[in-house]
């Protein structure tokens, strides 16, 4: 059996069919009992089905941690970053206007920011983090390399996004095609887009039909 | 030396020499002092020293100057003064006092907290004026029953010793320490049967100071138990071996889970910051247009960011900084990237989507996501 450190979180968003049993089993995680921190958005429901999972991404040099005036946002020896420790958060709110991937939840009313920090109750025991064990179209996949690679043959993961002329590096990777040339992925890239779902090629569900 | 290491040291110098000075006058010339507490005075100069030390080292952090700075400002604004002034108190009792806010995590942890905070600060309240010898008891002469009370070497009330105030006066220490040990038997329960807490918790950070403050206020109490109702058995040692713990909690001040005493009150500053900001101009997000935040809180985030060496400038856009982007739209951008890439790839036709405007994307799931979540959430990110 892999041990705890050889599994990773790999995020294919195109596969994600907005059935929201990741946000009803994150709400079970035992370190944030029934609040659900795993952010879930309709892009634009007037032109898409498409839904946006986000999970913490867990970056290398945690921007959330950097810009926290009360050094409650540690990043354990594992590359987890931690929710806010409660004594020192001062529920500012500067790390979830900050994290470029937008994950942070503010909890006015606790007084504390909280976000996902991949089940750690589980993965640090060699268990799967609850989002990833209930997602059904595995958008949301937890394991090992060599699993994703006999799962996706045509995809590979990516771990590096670039945000203006930030590059920024993450525990959790993002799935792209195998044979595409790319080091890291330019999140401004799409921006002003429509979700897909405009054309045939373009609908999440029968895309995946001819690429994953 | 590194500039800021040199002005932590300055100032955690000077505070503690500062105290020093106090202690010889308010124990006038240190008539007043209690010899047996010396070592009791040195680790409270020593932790004052390195608490000082942190708090300006973590001062000088870009965040926390920022924060430090506006929360000030926004605090002494002519305009504004009147008011936060009358606002002060009323913070100070509902988020430190009674921390409503840790009421709202769970009533358990309120009222474990609550009992340790109130324990802290009759306790701290108690042994520092004693320590110090600011505060002393006389007898008043030509009457054996009556003590009078001086603080700071000035003569303040006077109480009967048979009286009931004297009772929970001279057993202030008593009623401390029961209130210490409740706490920490309640979360040291917690701790050990939440599982959650259990993946979460470390010896050094969460454990120690409970043991820390339980064996401070156990060996506290034996003393009491010992004269009391032993006639003094063993008080020698067991006044060592409070003395030791003491020494140990005021020594562990500075480094562990204790700093947070000092760090919290930031939080008043934080509500004066965002009530500024809710009246000043809205950060409206240059994706979706929506309103998420105070441009001070933005134009602040951007520059604490350039100060810590992030570049999330974005030269070539409208957009000029990723901070102008929305935390929903972030997300949204996630997987349009990753569409985008996969759609490059596979070629293929698409219907032209010119003239499309973005719209704020939505939560999935208000009832599941946000319910229990702040008003503040729902307000800047889902609305």
């Amino acid at each position: 059996m892999p041990k705890p450190a050889e599994y990773e979180f790999f995020v294919d968003s195109s596969r994600c069919i907005g059935c929201q049993a990741c946000l009803q089993a994150c709400a079970e995680c035992d370190t944030h009992k029934g609040i659900s921190l795993i952010q879930l958005d309709f892009i634009d429901r007037s032109v898409s089905t498409q839904t946006a999972p986000v999970v913490c991404m867990h970056c290398n040099s945690p921007t959330c941690a950097e810009v926290c005036p009360a050094d409650a946002i540690k990043r354990t020896e594992d590359g987890i970053v931690q929710t806010a420790l409660k004594p020192r958060c001062i529920a500012c709110n500067n790390c979830v206007l900050a994290c470029p991937f937008g994950v942070p939840k503010m909890n006015t009313g606790m007084n504390m920011m909280m976000k996902c920090n991949m089940c750690y109750d589980r993965t640090s025991v060699g268990l799967k983090p609850m989002c990833a064990s209930v997602c059904p179209s595995q958008a949301l996949y937890y394991g090992t390399r060599e699993e994703i690679e006999a799962l996706r043959p045509r995809s590979r993961p990516v771990n590096s996004f670039q945000f203006g002329r930030q590059i920024i590096t993450t525990k959790v990777n993002m799935m792209v095609p195998l044979e595409e040339p790319l080091n890291f992925v330019k999140m401004a890239r799409a921006m002003y887009d429509a979700p897909p779902a405009q054309d045939m090629t373009d609908d999440p569900l029968l895309a995946n039909m001819y690429t994953e | 030396m590194p500039k800021e290491v040199t002005r932590a040291l300055a100032w955690s110098l000077a505070i503690t020499l500062g105290l020093a000075v106090l202690i010889v006058l308010g124990s006038r010339n240190l008539a007043h002092f209690d010899a047996a507490l010396v070592a009791y005075t040195a680790s409270t100069l020593f932790a004052t020293f390195g608490i000082v030390y942190r708090y300006t080292m973590w001062l000088q952090r870009p965040p926390t100057a920022m924060y430090w700075r506006r929360g000030w400002q926004t605090f002494l604004q002519p305009r504004r003064l009147p008011r936060n002034l009358l606002n002060w108190a009323p913070l100070i009792v509902e988020n430190i006092l009674v921390h409503r806010f840790i009421f709202r995590r769970s009533r358990l942890r309120g009222v474990t907290h609550l009992l340790l905070l109130w324990g802290g600060i009759i306790g701290i309240g108690i042994t520092f004026p004693l320590v110090f010898g600011w505060l002393h008891f006389e007898i008043v002469p030509g009457d054996l029953h009556m003590y009078q009370s001086y603080v700071f070497g000035f003569p303040t009330f006077t109480f009967d010793v048979e009286s009931l105030i004297a009772f929970l006066i001279f057993h202030g220490l008593v009623w401390s320490a029961l209130l210490i040990m409740a706490g920490t038997m309640l979360a040291m329960r917690r701790r050990m049967r939440e599982e959650g807490a259990a993946a979460l918790q470390h010896f050094a950070e969460d454990f120690l100071p409970l043991i820390i403050l339980f064996s401070t206020a156990l060996t506290g109490i034996m003393l009491t138990v010992s004269h009391s109702w032993l006639r003094g058995y063993a008080y020698d040692f067991i006044a060592i071996l409070h003395a030791i713990t003491i020494i140990g909690a005021f020594i562990y001040l500075p480094f562990g889970k204790f700093f947070h005493i000092f760090q919290r009150p930031a939080q008043i500053g934080v509500k004066y910051y965002k009530r500024v900001g809710e009246e000043g101009e809205a950060a409206c997000c240059r994706r979706c247009g929506a309103p998420f935040s105070s441009r001070l809180h933005i134009e602040d985030l951007i520059q604490t960011e350039k100060a810590l060496g992030y570049h999330y400038e974005m030269p070539d856009s409208p957009v000029e900084h990723y901070q102008w982007i929305c935390p929903p739209c972030r997300r949204a951008m996630f997987t349009l990237a990753q569409g985008a890439v996969w759609r490059e790839h596979r070629g293929g036709s698409r219907r032209t989507t010119a003239g499309y405007k973005p719209a704020t994307p939505k939560y999935a799931n208000p009832a599941v996501g946000e319910g229990p979540l702040g008003k503040e959430d729902a307000e800047n990110f889902h609305a």
